[in-house]
């Protein structure tokens, strides 16, 4: 069984997102351990980009204040190797732009990947239309390729967004960008019915998720929900002390998204 | 024209890439809508209604043809190949962006799209789309970094006075490739009933495809005018070059004109030595933004680092990728003008030929100013002169020193 499936076998997950690096790379490392004592059952490591298209105000701050900071992406793979010695059974994820991921080619990226215990990946600006950029290498490391469906994906779209996916589905809930409103909780309950009824794979929700409330109304009907700008929120206030506000909202967090059904 | 094995001008393939440049890098959100406008673009080429439309506001609102101009004084400054100067600056609205926010409104309007974004740099690419907004009476949002905002005032002005509302965008270094990343947001939050006009031959497939062949009517135009003014074509062709649109407007229709050869030119801002420079093709290397893979300045993790140009519209760190192509197979040239070299020949057309350029094509007329003298007096080069200086003497005067 992947780490993965082990994740979502135990009931609804909770996905948590911070961006790796914020406000240091030594801090990310930290806050990802409150992470999983907290109880978050995957983790998506954000790799900053000086151009995140698809990210509000929260994200986008965060990326400016990592690459502040120096990040690279060694940095990245390094959050990432330190983080799999300490947790082997939580999967991690790394969520970014294509361009940092393809610039030595994808095949390094890929290698890196699995050399440091990655398991999947979400890039954000490559489509279906453009998987021959990054999904063959990573399917040939054996690291999972993390497709988005959004509400625009109709279900004549769907197979394509599904074929050559894994680990989870990651279904945006709102047609914007990331830490805005959250979408009308019967709205996500039909995409995700609808999502279902084609995937084979866990359909994971997000995008302005961000209270326990929230996360629960979302894990009665969901296989997983991801939080992500509340937590980079945490990180903004609370610099190299945040691995603890982390810790707490991801306990409460957790406990409502476990505690669901 | 009928497409051949052999011809430059069949690009994009089916799935919009340039060779390996091109492509649909968008966020899934984006995805079907971009699907759609290309099956609308595709329906409104073959719709002779909207080719009629499109050539009627062109003639009577745009004022195009442009003139085709032969410089006499600047040839025997040069003292080489006869200098021609295709007059874009002379549109409504002082600039070739015109042309392709015709062509992008009609297509909004053809998809029932109620609400016009855009991106700008040097305000030029604003203020057209905050024209045609105006003309179709559609509400229109400017994206325009806050650096530029402060360094482009007259041209925010005119955006307000046309209706448009002009956000200033403070993310990043607050200039071209900032107000693009925003105008995404938006057009991501609002896909329903948005229109996103970009302004350059880049972004996801269609747009770098249909930017060009709204912007063709440069180069169709002055192929035709050249023929009939001397009864030959061109030797060489200039144009300068931030995303590229003009160059690839000029450029597309002589592409198989084996006998015409082509240059663009790059702003190389403070010199190519640091990072100080806005040439994508000089100094950068292959890459992923915006929607399409090109050459993008950048560092060694792909991390995209800031133009600089004296000439904000050039101010972007990457470039059309049909360019891009052209640069591999070696159809074009490409050379660079430092914002020096672009602040002289400025002066030079200004005072030789009666005509204040834009410090765009300054950085054409600064690669003439080289070329030229080594050129036979009976060869002739065509350059772009796609825009006028009015909304660049505060920042030239600056430049030379002088206190308006």
């Amino acid at each position: 069984m992947s780490r993965f499936e082990a994740a979502f076998a135990k009931g609804p997950a909770l996905v948590t997102f911070v961006t790796g690096g914020d406000p240091t790379p030594e801090t990310t490392i930290s806050i990802l351990d409150a992470l999983v004592d907290g109880g978050a059952d995957v983790i998506e490591l954000g790799m900053p980009f000086t151009d995140p298209m698809a990210d509000g105000p929260a994200i986008q701050a965060a990326n400016i204040r990592s690459l502040g900071a120096g990040t690279t992406t060694a940095d990245i793979f390094h959050i990432a190797a330190r983080f799999r010695e300490k947790h082997s059974n939580t999967p991690l994820v790394l969520m970014g732009y294509a361009n940092p991921m393809v610039t030595r080619g994808a095949d390094w990226f890929a290698a890196q990947c699995r050399k440091a215990g990655v398991d999947g990946v979400i890039c954000v600006d490559i489509p279906p239309e453009e998987d021959a950029e990054l999904g063959p290498a990573l399917r040939a490391a054996g690291v999972a390729l993390i497709r988005l469906a959004t509400p625009t994906t109709d279900a004549a779209r769907l197979p394509a967004v599904l074929d050559g996916s894994s680990g989870f589905l990651y279904y945006v809930s709102v047609a914007g960008i990331t830490g805005m409103q959250q979408a009308a909780q019967t709205s996500i309950e039909e995409a995700v019915a609808r999502l279902k009824a084609q995937a084979t794979i866990p359909v994971a929700v997000g995008f302005g998720v961000r209270t326990p409330e929230q996360a629960a109304a979302i894990a009665r009907v969901a296989d997983g929900v991801v939080v992500g700008s509340a937590l980079v929120d945490l990180v903004a206030q609370h610099g190299t002390a945040a691995a603890a506000p982390v810790r707490e909202l991801t306990a409460a967090l957790a406990a409502a998204v476990h505690g669901a059904r | 024209m009928t497409a051949t094995a052999n011809s430059y001008r069949t690009q994009p393939d089916e799935r919009g890439h340039f060779g390996q440049f091109g492509g649909r890098y968008v966020a899934e959100t984006l995805m079907p809508l971009i699907l759609d406008l290309e099956k609308e673009y595709t329906a409104a080429k073959a719709d002779p209604a909207f080719k009629a439309e499109f050539d009627d506001l062109l003639e009577h609102y745009v004022g195009r043809p442009s003139p085709l101009y032969f410089a006499p004084r600047l040839t025997e400054e040069l003292g080489g190949a006869q200098v021609w100067f295709k007059r874009d600056e002379l549109n409504h609205t002082g600039a070739h962006k015109i042309n392709n926010c015709i062509g992008q409104i009609l297509l909004a309007m053809r998809m029932g799209k109620t609400r016009i974004i855009a991106e700008t740099g040097a305000g030029q690419h604003g203020v057209a789309t905050a024209t045609v907004c105006a003309r179709f009476g559609l509400p229109c949002v400017v994206f325009m970094g806050a650096t530029d905002v402060e360094r482009q005032k007259p041209n925010v002005f005119r955006m307000k006075l046309l209706g448009a509302e002009v956000r200033p965008v403070t993310a990043g270094a607050g200039t071209l490739k900032d107000a693009m990343n925003e105008a995404l947001r938006d057009w991501v939050a609002n896909v329903h009933d948005t229109f996103y006009i970009i302004g350059t031959a880049a972004g996801p497939h269609p747009y770098p495809e249909l930017v060009r062949d709204f912007q063709s009517v440069i180069g169709k135009e002055a192929r035709a005018q050249m023929l009939a003014r001397t009864g030959k074509l061109p030797d060489l062709l200039v144009a300068a070059i931030g995303g590229g649109s003009n160059a690839i407007g000029l450029f597309h229709p002589f592409l198989d004109d084996s006998s015409v050869r082509m240059l663009g030119v790059e702003a190389a801002g403070y010199g190519l030595d640091g990072d100080q420079h806005a040439a994508s093709l000089a100094g950068g290397r292959p890459g992923i933004l915006h929607g399409n893979k090109t050459y993008l300045l950048q560092d060694a993790d792909g991390q995209i680092v800031e133009g600089h140009s004296i000439s904000a519209g050039l101010d972007y760190p990457g470039i059309g990728p049909e360019h891009a192509w052209l640069k591999e197979i070696g159809r074009v040239d490409y050379t660079y003008a430092t914002d020096q070299e672009a602040l002289d020949a400025f002066q030079l057309l200004c005072r030789t030929e009666g005509i204040i350029p834009a410090l765009e094509p300054s950085h054409a007329i600064a690669a003439v100013k080289k070329v030229a003298p080594s050129m036979g007096k009976d060869q002739i080069i065509l350059a772009n002169l796609c825009g006028r200086g009015d909304k660049d003497i505060f920042s030239v005067a600056e430049h030379l020193g002088v206190d308006l």
